[in-house]
């Protein structure tokens, strides 16, 4: 327990780091460009009270103390309250109220797959050990070691564009031709996975390989412990003595899946990027696009404690599969 | 080494060669400047031909030299950031690993914050506001991407950092009274290289995608042209869209191809570190199947070294 | 010796490697196991004796290979030749009629698993109509067997103590009631007191139960104690097998004169300690002839050129032992091939004074 204590501890250290740096990025930045920025924003007739929250939020009106402003943001913070964009005239949270069920719906999916599906792989792969990996190795290292948009572009092209086996463009179908209301219809629905598929497929692809391949590697080094040759000189079933050694090799794997979680995530953002998913990832370019720095800033926050929570969460899947971290003098 | 006789090592060793090589060497030997054009007036980019081999953009630069321009920043800056990543891994990793303690649980703390920060979005809310002069500083972008980049490499070198402390040899160095930093650099440090290497060549492989990305996304606008600008210019035409094929899957291939060539090396090296890992073990080619729990029969006429391959008289069938 | 043969070794070979890079780790192995009876195997470490002992129940890893040679084992349905064996007919003796005892409890264990999961999961695979409730009754049995309570049933195996892991294991080697246990090295690990109290509980279950033991260990002066007949290997192959107390008093190979020649007596006169000059030869460069030759202070001119065969040794003086029954021992040495004049400490005789 007291394990447990100690991370949780660390992730609200963690958090609190984060929002704090949030707070601090903005102003730590050469004045000159921020000034640049705002003066941009001015000149296109915002609304003068959002150029006041701006001003506020950045500290560029003087008439508060860095620290009360600090407090402030700290208790908008609590309150859900993560600024006004400057390029929508929405508040950050409701954008992001939009748009984060869309990624979520298309990150989580996409990511168990490749996590379960690697898994597995991995384990058969590293079980039979006849070489069936050298055959596979070219396609297996092309996806580990290409950059997300790029391979989503690969994608894109070969299966959408020239393919044309699924759609590449927005979240459902918003042509002409298609009426569609979103909501919980048959055909929105439909409209809705097949969209998804090719930046789904582009975020299994790519981290498919590296489940696949680490726990590979770990059921080759666990298949090596005595406890597994015990396991057949027991006279077990095969596929028991396979389960001894996946059972123990799985751990280090869930380590790994925590570790390589915030690198996921940002992939599966610029995918949705170069899909034009209606996620999170559009809007990252939206604010790029336009210096709105409340929703790059608002969208930082929300990643950096989802990316938090899934390390959490898988801290104590960890705690709960191996019995020896239970056990902290 | 042993590491060199893979032929996956070989491969991508000779592809990183020839690539590296045509970084260094591409602005030299393209046919055309990257910012030259054709003609400035027509607006339409041009299919690949005989004149241009990878045909045009929509303001008549010759993407064929584009492309070979566009390598050597890419790369250099990746490398730049690959190195500085490596250095600070070494610096926390190492130290947080050898020295133990409240040290330690400081920098793991450190290095844990850093990892689960998403590194391309913290570099496009910390780069775009930036003038475009400093953006285009290699050094500059190469040490800001580390910063995102060096706290996987510090976790896994403290954790064989650790294991090494153990080890007998180290013991007796510190028991004779060497010096802590001599101890860490003659007798941890080498047996440290081949993780450091993969270390570093996972950074390189996030480099170059977080710097094509950015580049991409027109959070940075570097002076020169680079395959992210290329990409960049791309997208705003909506190339994809439009079918220019030439213009933006170039870019996106050579870049794929450097990920490529590092990961083979990379296979290598792991295989170096985990000698086990090799799939190739003697006797498979004879037909010969290793399985757990079920030792192979072979019975050979000659005893071992003078007969040719044996001949399985019996193996249990599984 | 009395009893049947329960495991019968034939000339067994055993590679590293297949082809050219092989090594050959065990010649010409020869022995047989009876019911009931200990058999020792000792030799110093890459003498070959774990090799052989897994490679006779086709449990060597990778990339060991068995490239020659006979391995019956008799079971109580008839005798079943080993090597040619398919994996379901070794799957169904596997634990059931032959059980291994590994060295390190720590890692031959199970970390996740529960001690009661790891006790039971043999008697689900070959007692299938055993429920649960039952299961979970013999497991507790078997705790009891060797000493620790029901209260352990539900523990990891880091929360025990070396010497509680140890007897977890030898109670898991025994949940079937096998015919045969081989033992690697099961005592190494653990302290001296542990060592003594844990070896006679084993040898009170033997007793009991009636299992057949192969212990392997380099501790030569554990063997004398413990079992019946010892093999004692060198280089790869048996280079003497004979009963403990004919071992120990009247040695016939140079090798086994040379080790226990390096213990010291607890009683007598203090002697001058000798060790054995040399070291144990690298199996990819064995020397030609005797593995031992350069290393024997009575070798031959032949010993440099032959290798020797195990051997019954010709007596001495022609005559039987002393205690009227035929010598059932064997030597791999060109001084007892007859003919040749054989130096005193090598032919002792049993019951003689030293």
């Amino acid at each position: 327990m007291r394990t447990l204590l100690r991370r949780l501890g660390f992730y609200l250290l963690a958090g609190f780091a984060a929002v704090t740096l949030n707070f601090f990025l903005a102003r730590l930045l050469p004045g000159s460009a921020l000034q640049n920025a705002l003066a941009k924003l001015r000149g296109a007739n915002l609304d003068p009270d959002a150029i006041r929250a701006l001003e506020a939020q950045y500290g560029t009106g003087a008439d508060h103390s860095t620290l009360s402003q600090y407090l402030t943001y700290l208790s908008g913070l609590l309150h859900g309250d993560l600024g006004l964009s400057t390029s929508q005239s929405a508040p950050v949270s409701s954008i992001l109220g939009d748009t984060l069920p869309w990624t979520l719906g298309l990150v989580g999916t996409a990511t168990a797959l490749a996590f379960v599906v690697g898994t597995l792989a991995g384990i058969v792969v590293g079980w039979k050990r006849n070489g069936l990996l050298d055959g596979l190795l070219p396609a297996v290292t092309f996806f580990q070691s290409v950059p997300y948009f790029i391979l989503a572009f690969l994608v894109m092209m070969t299966l959408g564009y020239f393919g044309g086996f699924f759609p590449y463009q927005n979240g459902y179908d918003t042509g002409r031709h298609a009426h569609l209301t979103p909501g919980w219809n048959g055909p929105f629905v439909t409209s809705v996975i097949e969209h998804g598929t090719l930046p789904a497929l582009t975020v299994v692809l790519a981290s498919l390989a590296g489940w696949m391949i680490g726990m590979r590697n770990m059921m080759i080094t666990t298949m090596d412990e005595d406890y597994v040759l015990v396991a057949a000189a027991k006279g077990l079933p095969q596929w028991r003595v396979a389960a001894v050694a996946a059972r123990n090799a799985i751990l280090p794997t869930i380590s790994n899946f925590a570790l390589s979680i915030s690198l996921v995530v940002t992939g599966s953002l610029v995918t949705e990027i170069v899909f034009t998913y209606p996620g999170v990832g559009w809007q990252i370019y939206q604010a790029v696009l336009t210096g709105d720095y409340p929703l790059l800033q608002g969208i930082l926050l929300v990643v950096v404690f989802t990316v938090l929570a899934v390390n959490l969460v898988a801290d104590l899947a960890y705690v709960a599969l191996d019995p020896r971290a239970r056990k902290e003098a | 080494m042993r590491a060199l006789r893979s032929p996956k090592v070989l491969a991508g060793s000779a592809l990183l060669l020839v690539l590296l090589l045509l970084a260094v060497v591409g602005p030299l030997i393209a046919p055309h400047s990257a910012d030259w054009q054709a003609d400035r007036v027509s607006g339409l980019p041009l299919a690949p031909s005989g004149r241009f081999w990878l045909g045009t953009d929509q303001q008549q630069h010759d993407l064929f030299s584009r492309l070979l321009s566009g390598g050597r920043d890419t790369l250099l800056i990746s490398f730049l950031a690959g190195l500085f990543a490596c250095v600070l891994s070494v610096a926390v990793g190492v130290t947080a690993g050898f020295v133990g303690g409240l040290v330690d649980d400081l920098l793991s703390a450190l290095a844990n914050i850093f990892l689960a920060l998403p590194g391309l979005l913290i570099l496009m809310v910390i780069m775009k506001p930036l003038p475009p002069e400093e953006t285009s500083d290699p050094l500059l972008i190469g040490s800001v991407i580390a910063l995102t980049a060096w706290a996987w490499g510090a976790r896994v070198l403290r954790a064989q950092t650790l294991a090494l402390r153990a080890a007998d040899y180290v013991e007796a160095a510190r028991v004779i009274g060497e010096r802590t930093w001599r101890i860490i650099l003659f007798e941890v440090v080498p047996n440290l290289l081949p993780i450091l290497a993969s270390a570093f060549i996972f950074t390189v492989i996030y480099g170059i995608g977080t710097y094509t990305a950015l580049a991409w996304l027109g959070v940075i606008s570097p002076a020169s042209v680079t395959w992210g600008t290329v990409l960049n210019e791309a997208q705003s035409s909506g190339a994809a869209v439009n079918g220019y094929w030439w213009w933006y899957l170039p870019p996106a291939l050579a870049v794929a191809l450097v990920g490529i060539a590092l990961a083979l090396v990379n296979f290598g090296i792991d295989e170096v570190i985990n000698p086990r890992l090799t799939s190739a073990r003697t006797g498979r080619a004879r037909g010969v199947v290793f399985r757990l729990g079920l030792t192979p029969v072979l019975k050979s006429a000659a005893p071992q070294g003078t007969a040719p391959a044996p001949v399985p008289l019996k193996e249990a069938q599984p | 010796m009395t009893g049947e043969p329960v495991l019968e070794v034939r000339d067994l070979c055993v590679d590293y490697g297949v082809g050219k890079g092989g090594v050959r780790a065990v010649t010409d192995a020869t022995l047989t196991l009876r019911r009931g009876e200990v058999l020792g195997l000792a030799g110093e470490s890459g003498s070959g004796k774990s090799t052989l002992a897994y490679a006779v129940t086709r449990l060597l890893r990778a990339p060991g290979v068995i490239t020659g040679g006979e391995v019956r084992f008799h079971g109580p349905d008839g005798v079943l030749d080993l090597l040619e064996a398919d994996a379901a007919a070794l799957r169904r003796i596997r634990w059931d009629q032959i059980s291994v005892v590994f060295q390190s409890a720590m890692h031959a264990l199970n970390p996740v698993a529960r001690i009661d999961a790891q006790l039971t999961d043999a008697l689900r695979a070959h007692r299938s109509q055993l429920g649960p409730a039952e299961r979970r009754e013999r497991a507790v049995e078997l705790l009891r067997l060797v000493g620790i309570g029901e209260e352990r049933l539900r523990s990891y195996p880091h929360e025990l103590s070396g010497g509680m892991r140890q007897r977890v294991m030898i109670a898991m080697a025994l949940a079937l009631e096998p015919r045969v246990v081989i033992m690697d090295e099961p005592t190494t690990a653990l302290d001296v007191v542990t060592q003594r109290e844990i070896l006679d509980e084993l040898m009170q279950l033997k007793d009991r139960l009636g299992f057949a033991i192969v212990f392997i260990t380099h501790d030569l002066s554990l063997l004398i104690e413990l079992a019946d007949t010892i093999a004692i290997m060198y280089a790869g192959r048996i280079v003497e097998l004979a009963d403990a107390q004919r071992l120990f008093h009247s040695p016939r190979h140079p090798y086994t004169l040379g080790l226990l020649n390096s213990f010291p007596s607890l009683h007598g006169e203090r002697v001058r300690m000798e060790g054995i000059p040399g070291a144990p030869p690298a199996l990819t460069a064995l020397p030609a002839g005797c593995a031992f030759h350069p290393r024997c202070p009575f070798a031959l001119e032949r010993c440099a050129h032959e290798t020797p065969r195990l051997t019954e040794p010709a007596a001495p003086d022609g005559a039987p032992a002393p205690d009227g029954a035929p010598a059932d021992r064997s030597a791999a040495c060109w001084l007892h091939t007859g003919g040749e004049h054989v130096p005193a400490p090598l032919a002792r005789v049993l019951g003689s004074t030293l």
